[in-house]
């Protein structure tokens, strides 16, 4: 296990790593124009002082090595737009909130997604199959930033029940998480119920069922170890569409996290904030991810065998 | 010869489909919507640009069957107009991600051996990247245009599209119609393009019915957060940040928008589903 | 009173093209420490019917009807929680593909000991004890230390034994063999039906055995029953069939086998690699 997390960490996380602050690098260099040169006409002198302060002067690769050697530091470098101070203080500041909005989110999906998908695979086809896929397939179709809103309405400004604004309170949590979850929630079941109904069909659920086991230690004492499996290889990109989509769900409830940081810096242009951002980002999903294929390994004897040998 | 194949193969799901009432459903949802978008802003007795302050914040009623926003303007005309750029952005990126993907994938699959493991290498790598940011920083450094939404889409949506193409066309190179081509003495290109790729067809074109969702959501999504389609453009996504913005007034600014979004979606998924099962021979039939 | 008693069954797949009658009017009996052989080809309903004596075909889509009588419960009218507490504990069976018939998630030692742990609320140490008892007797080398692994690090015979240990360890008073050797390689077939046979001699139990092919089956059971098209076309004392066979079908199936003809042949076996 430890060799394949090596393994692991070096051929696929390092690279990766290395290919997307290679990547956004050469984008913010090459994009067309000073950073400064937005909105006000800013003397030749200023520009070049600026330039000179943030080391824009230099040749693209002295500023590459010197970005690069930023970054092992954890360096991400000062925001254009909030002077004095530095990107990795802003991120500090909201990434346990998004964080925290995320892990929620994810929690929500995987139960609600898992049960109903469980469910609606012990009987194909029957009633509480057709209400869960019918729920699972209008999740999907309503993004957060519609269930957001509606939400908001409903619960929030006509019937009072739950707060709509801020991140204080736990009552303050239930809106958010259920807007930004509930479409992979729907995904979830639909993989879920997939998942069960292939590993229901295979033989050895037969000899379960021969040694005169319950349904129910059939389905979660057998069935479920393989039936989750897609939902487990799901949870990577799944973690991704959290974070990106905590941003619309942040800007709706005001709540104080990345999203509404990067997105401000996304409007206002201020491009070491963003590159900073995506930067965590990727290195969050890295991390993710190959703590998906840890448990992958953990739930697939067969894996974990071939992993290490290799 | 096997082009006839590829038809009379196109043509059996298509009768497939049709026999799925589900995917029939859906496909002639999503007609009647594309329909409406292009048709109708014609149809309708006001301009999407028409303001009337007179008549701002009107409820939706005989005259204005969705309302009508902060200056007056008629929100169901606003809508369709808003429809034909979230198509156009969907279908443009779609089709970029198409023209990328397939010939990615088909180019590793057809040429095999260290390339192909190269090649699907890099698709691995880029596949662990967070790409909506990607995005997000491409539409940050460059002027915010339709053009660059598209292309930056489409640029981060053809991976998957890639790998499929590969499997397919691995599968599809050891067959004995290909050596036959190459006894021959086909060339390769045309062997690509004009024997290898019309069997994918079917594979790619359920791909693409499931990538059109996906782009349109996030054309919308980088549109609610202001940096999609810029003013005066709206598509549906710029106009749901508009309608939240006035909600808790006037909730229909937000829920007409949302709506059309949603059945559009639906109308695709239950086409994409449908399209599946039609062609996948073991769950076909039933 | 026989062990199991099945009277007209049928079993009938209803399909679009019209019924699919898999079984049809099926009578057989079986004393306690009896063992019989049910020889036909495949799809001739042989599979279907004992399937449905522990109910592992889905009802609906199939049609069940008759009667079978086990120790005094019909098998197909008595409550889930009754059939449940029978199968696994009285009945127990063995499949055909042992790479696929065993849950590629569990360690073998559990998959094991669970139908004593279902059945006699067992701990699950004991249970364990008892497992690797178990894949002693039906002849695993190294039991104890190969008890912790997992069936894809077993080869087919062994998981095959693997099998007949699970259905053995509750000591059933009927094992249902269903096709055990068909897919196993022809040096280990032989070894796998020693070890049923000797098991059911030892144990006492009553023994099922399907197979398509006749020497198999002549080889092991005292009486034989052959199918086809769903249903039984000859009965009788094992012996007597192949002496002296009435029905066409047997007769085409006894001139395949030529072997058959010489009582008292047997193939010597060949050990079987262990890992």
């Amino acid at each position: 296990m430890f060799r394949f997390l090596l393994h692991r960490l070096f051929l696929q996380a390092v690279p990766t790593l290395l290919v997307l602050a290679t990547l956004s690098f050469l984008l913010v260099r090459l994009a067309p124009g000073s950073p400064f040169a937005s909105e006000r006409e800013l003397p030749q002198q200023t520009l070049d002082r600026l330039n000179e302060t943030y080391g824009l002067d230099q040749p693209m690769h002295i500023q590459y090595g010197r970005y690069l050697a930023g970054l092992m530091r954890g360096d991400l470098g000062p925001s254009l737009k909030n002077p004095g101070r530095s990107v990795r203080e802003l991120i500090a500041h909201a990434l346990p909130v998004s964080l925290e909005l995320g892990a929620l989110a994810l929690l929500y999906a995987l139960g609600l997604g898992l049960t109903l998908g469980i469910l609606a695979a012990i009987r194909p086809n029957g009633w509480g199959d057709h209400l869960a896929m019918g729920l699972a397939l209008i999740g999907i179709c309503i993004p957060g930033f519609v269930l957001g809103p509606l939400l908001a309405l409903a619960f929030g400004l006509q019937l009072e029940w739950l707060p709509v604004v801020g991140w204080d309170t736990p009552a303050d949590r239930i809106l958010p998480v259920i807007s930004l979850g509930s479409i992979y929630a729907a995904y979830i079941a639909r993989l879920a119920r997939g998942g069960m109904l292939e590993e229901l069909s295979k033989d050895y659920i037969r000899t379960a069922r021969a040694k005169g086991l319950t349904e129910t230690r059939v389905i979660l004492g057998h069935a479920l170890r393989g039936g989750v499996q897609p939902v487990i290889s799901f949870l990577g990109p799944a973690a991704a569409g959290l974070l990106t989509g905590a941003f619309v769900v942040e800007v709706i409830f005001q709540i104080p996290g990345l999203g509404r940081i990067i997105v401000n810096a996304a409007l206002n242009r201020d491009q070491f904030l963003v590159l900073g951002c995506v930067l965590l980002f990727g290195a969050l999903m890295v991390l993710f991810n190959t703590l998906v294929d840890v448990v992958l390994a953990g739930l697939n004897p067969r894996i974990r065998l071939q992993k290490e040998k290799a | 010869m096997n082009t006839s194949a590829s038809y009379s193969l196109a043509g059996d799901a298509w009768r497939r489909l049709l026999r799925n009432r589900a995917a029939l459903s859906g496909l002639v949802l999503l007609v009647l919507m594309m329909l409406a978008c292009v048709a109708g802003p014609w149809l309708t007795p006001y301009s999407h640009e028409e303001m009337n302050l007179l008549n701002s914040h009107q409820s939706p009623s005989g005259a204005h069957w969705f309302g009508t926003d902060e200056l007056g303007r008629d929100l169901l005309t606003r809508t369709l107009i808003g429809g034909r750029i979230s198509f156009a952005v969907a279908l443009a990126a779609t089709g970029v991600s198409l023209v990328i993907g397939v010939s990615y994938g088909g180019l590793s699959g057809f040429v095999g051996g260290r390339v192909d493991a190269l090649m699907m290498r890099i698709v691995d790598v880029l596949y662990a990247l967070p790409f909506t940011l990607l995005v997000i920083l491409l539409v940050t450094l460059f002027e915010r245009s339709m053009i660059l939404l598209f292309v930056a889409i489409g640029a981060v949506e053809w991976l998957t599209m890639a790998r499929i193409v590969r499997g397919q066309v691995m599968g599809l190179r050891n067959q004995e119609f290909i050596e036959a081509c190459e006894v021959l003495g086909y060339s390769n290109a045309r062997i690509l393009f004009r024997h290898l790729l019309p069997n994918v067809l079917g594979t790619v074109i359920i791909y693409v019915t499931l990538t059109i969702p996906s782009v349109m959501l996030l054309e919308a999504f980088l549109s609610f957060l202001g940096l999609g389609v810029q003013p005066p453009m709206s598509s549906w996504g710029s106009l749901i940040k508009d309608g939240v913005g006035a909600m808790e007034d006037f909730p229909w600014l937000m829920i007409f928008p949302g709506a059309a979004l949603f059945v559009t979606l639906l109308a695709l998924n239950f086409l994409g589903d449908g399209l599946r099962d039609a062609l996948d021979p073991r769950r076909g039939g039933g | 009173m026989s062990l199991l008693e099945i009277q007209d069954v049928n079993v009938t797949f209803p399909l679009r093209e019209g019924n699919l009658r898999a079984v049809r009017e099926v009578n057989l009996s079986l004393e306690s420490g009896e063992s019989l052989g049910i020889v036909g080809e495949s799809g001739s309903g042989k599979s279907v019917c004992v399937s449905t004596l522990l109910g592992l075909v889905p009802r609906p889509p199939a049609v069940v009807s008759g009667k079978a009588w086990f120790d005094g419960v019909d098998l197909y009218a008595c409550p889930p929680k009754v059939l449940r507490s029978i199968r696994g504990k009285r009945i127990s069976m063995i499949f055909q593909d042992p790479m696929t018939s065993l849950n590629p998630h569990q360690r073998v030692v559990d998959q094991i000991a669970e139908p004593l742990r279902v059945h006699e609320g067992m701990s699950k140490k004991r249970a364990r004890i008892k497992a690797v008892e178990a894949m002693e007797s039906v002849g695993i080398p190294d039991a104890a230390e190969r008890a912790r692994s997992w069936p894809h690090e077993f080869s087919g015979g062994m998981r095959q034994r693997v099998m007949i240990a699970m259905a053995m360890i509750s000591k059933p008073e009927l094992l249902i063999a269903d096709e055990p050797t068909t897919a196993l390689d022809v040096t280990v077939q032989r070894q796998i039906l020693r070890l049923i046979s000797d098991l059911q001699k030892e144990i006492g139990m009553a023994l099922i055995l399907i197979s398509h092919d006749l020497a198999v089956v002549a080889d092991v059971c005292e009486r034989v029953a052959v199918m086809r098209n769903g249903e039984v076309v000859e009965q009788g004392q094992t012996s007597e069939v192949l002496q002296n066979p009435r029905h066409p079908y047997t007769q085409g199936l006894l001139s395949c086998n030529p072997a058959l003809h010489e009582p008292g042949s047997r193939l010597t076996t060949l050990e079987e690699p262990t890992s």
